[in-house]
């Protein structure tokens, strides 16, 4: 299971653990089945540890995104059980409705030139949302990828207040058909965990994979601090743009060919 | 030198002293099953959504929250600043500033997705979180402000009540400026990027809680038969005059400066022309019934001297307050952030760009009006079990000097 780093998360980590060992000895607290299960959302092989050495990030080509394409967005409903594959958020309206992940369609003002893109958390450097949290479950690893803990977040919604991007989502009624690496819980936020089990194990996204399935390979996934990685290079060489960069968040995702 | 007007509880026995508390009872009852329907379905059952994640629950709760640190202003005024007249009052200044803080967190409180958890909230604080900070705001207030109560209450206690009355005024004005800051974090939302929210909702305490105060204080005495003056109300109308003025004023520069920034010229437009139901919001809302209606009440002189009108000009305040927080929570959210300057978003599933509906459902306005009910009921419970009322505030006992004018 979850393996210590010497981080401050660690501390938080077995702060979580023991808050809620105790609560659970005390009170008798019941959580809802499969809330127990999101350590293993952040679990990291015994060998190796989540470490500021890496920073992960998203490169996405806008004009290789293929307009009317939603391979990314149906992998990670797939993957994480969200959405119309998860038949069990049908109580909610649409705008209720969890989204992690979502295509948007753009056309210049100006010129009128249409192109679309995925939105997701932009896994912020500095992110609003976790400045924001009261309890600390929104929390940033050390690698760069920002999570919400299930366990500690009180519903308070005001990280979605805060984020630029709409990123995040309320689940508004109880989820079944929960995947492990990915406990959704009643009452709680959740966003785009850059698919931290897959990284954690080696692996990239499902996004990304599902684009480069699709043949559109709009999207690089990697180590924003191995200037050896493709997506370093890549940066290098063409350059990437933070959405609303004027915000100063240094966002972990970046577009290319917006114009 | 005049001697003191004696505190004396209200008999609390009649029947419409009964009828008071069920009918307070029977919303605070309403509201814990809106709060146990909303939470037992989840929020589906409400009007809010991953749009609009703050909704009228949150809209009672920050009027009520703003409006308790205001309500402390009387005792302020006396204790602070010493001003004798307003002596007799701090004490139901305290106690209404107190009850209205508590109804309002009740609100925060049952909203929550996991309410259960608040034991977490509680116990673990991200220090950088202005919310967390507002939570230890929210105790220390409790606190100081029971503890200046006591002060007053305690004959020998006496000496210290200007010590714990200037903490507690120097405490309100942090605890509000935590409230207006929670929008001010929020930048990337253009309604709540401004530095002006902070001293603005400074004077909406102000107003709001002199109003319910004013409010409050009319009705316990006209029930209880016991005197208010003219000189003491016309000091307390006047005082809201000059707070709903501001209120006016300060807004006024909000949307001024607001205008002149070429990026929030889309926001101000919203609410100042083509916001539909937020644009009503303001103009009929917030402008007229929350300012100007009530200013003509209070300063044109024959309107001024029936004290039912006085009376309505406060209850206006506290609607139009309610329209103000109502376009400041509400609105900031219904109006798209901007991701993509210059582009327009023609497709997506998640409402990019476009302006959010919402309408709110009948429990989650229970849940709001049962916050108001539990302050309500807070205050009448406490005067009748502790000597929070003066005997009298007719002129001769307040202020020998006062003169008709
Ligand atoms: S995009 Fe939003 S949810 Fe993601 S890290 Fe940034 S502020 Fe947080
Ligand atoms: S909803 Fe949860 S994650 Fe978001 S700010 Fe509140 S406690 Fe933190």
């Amino acid at each position: 299971m979850t393996q210590p780093v010497n981080t401050n998360e660690t501390k938080t980590d077995l702060y979580r653990r023991q808050f809620l060992g105790k609560t659970a000895a005390a009170a008798g607290f019941a959580l809802a089945p499969g809330m127990l299960l999101t350590e293993i959302a952040h679990a990291k092989p015994a060998d190796e540890a989540v470490s500021t050495k890496n920073r992960w990030g998203l490169l996405i080509n806008t004009n290789k995104c293929a307009s009317g394409c939603t391979a990314c967005v149906t992998a990670c409903q797939v993957e994480n059980g969200w959405g119309e594959i998860n038949k069990s958020e049908e109580l909610s309206r649409a705008s209720q409705k969890a989204v992690w992940i979502r295509k948007v369609k753009l056309k210049d003002k100006q010129t009128g030139h249409v192109q679309s893109l995925p939105l997701l958390c932009q896994h912020c450097e500095k992110p609003p949302c976790v400045d924001v949290c009261p309890t600390g479950a929104s929390f940033k690893r050390e690698d760069g990828i920002v999570l919400v803990d299930k366990h500690i977040c009180i519903g308070c919604r005001y990280c979605m207040m805060a984020c630029p991007y709409k990123a995040r989502s309320f689940i508004h009624e109880t989820i079944k058909n929960q995947k492990v690496h990915a406990p959704r819980g009643k009452g709680t936020v959740e966003s785009c965990t850059m698919c931290a089990h897959r990284v954690d194990n080696d692996g990239i996204p499902a996004c990304v994979e599902a684009c480069n399935a699709e043949g559109h390979q709009a999207m690089y996934f990697g180590d924003l601090k191995d200037s050896n990685s493709v997506i370093s290079k890549e940066l290098a060489k063409n350059g990437g743009q933070q959405l609303r960069a004027d915000l100063d968040l240094n966002t972990g995702v970046r577009y290319q060919g917006i114009k | 030198m005049k001697k003191n007007i004696p505190f004396i509880a209200i008999e609390g026995r009649s029947s419409g002293y009964y009828s008071l508390l069920a009918l307070l009872g029977a919303f605070i009852l309403a509201s814990l099953g809106a709060f146990y329907y909303m939470e037992h379905h989840g929020h589906y059952v409400t009007g809010m959504d991953n749009q609009i994640v703050w909704g009228m629950p949150h809209v009672f709760a920050v009027f009520l929250i703003v409006a308790a640190s205001g309500a402390l202003n009387v005792a302020s005024i006396s204790s602070a600043f010493n001003k004798k007249a307003y002596k007799p009052l701090a004490r139901l200044s305290g106690l209404l500033a107190l009850a209205l803080l508590a109804g309002g967190l009740m609100i925060l409180v049952l909203d929550l997705g996991r309410p259960e958890r608040l034991v977490i909230a509680m116990t673990y604080y991200n220090l950088k979180s202005i919310f967390a900070w507002n939570m230890l705001l929210y105790n220390g207030f409790f606190a100081i402000v029971i503890v200046y109560i006591w002060t007053m209450m305690q004959r020998n206690l006496g000496q210290y009540t200007r010590a714990a009355g200037i903490a507690a005024f120097i405490w309100r004005l942090a605890l509000t400026t935590g409230t207006g800051s929670i929008f001010g974090f929020l930048v990337a939302r253009q309604g709540y990027d401004a530095a002006i929210m902070a001293p603005m909702f400074i004077l909406m305490s102000f107003s709001f809680g002199l109003a319910v105060f004013l409010l409050v204080l009319m009705a316990s005495y006209s029930w209880t038969e016991r005197p208010i003056g003219d000189a003491i109300f016309n000091r307390l109308k006047n005082l809201l005059g000059i707070f709903v003025a501001s209120v006016l004023f300060i807004v006024a520069i909000y949307h001024l400066t607001n205008l002149y920034e070429a990026q929030h010229q889309g926001f101000e437009a919203f609410i100042l022309l083509n916001g539909g139901i937020y644009t009503q919001m303001f103009w009929i809302g917030q402008v007229m019934i929350g300012g100007i209606i009530p200013l003509i009440i209070f300063y044109t002189p024959s309107l001024a001297k029936s004290r039912g009108l006085v009376g309505l000009g406060a209850l206006l305040v506290i609607i139009g307050g309610l329209a103000q927080v109502y376009g400041i929570i509400i609105g900031g959210q219904a109006y798209p952030m901007t991701l993509f300057p210059g582009k327009e978003v023609i497709e997506t599933t998640f409402a990019d760009g476009a302006i959010a509906s919402y309408t709110p459902t009948l429990a989650e306005t229970l849940l709001g009006l049962g916050g108001v009910a539990v302050a309500l009921f807070l205050v009448a419970f406490c005067v009748k079990i502790m000597n929070f009322l003066p005997a009298s505030l007719a002129d001769k006992d307040v202020d020998p000097h006062y003169k008709a004018s």
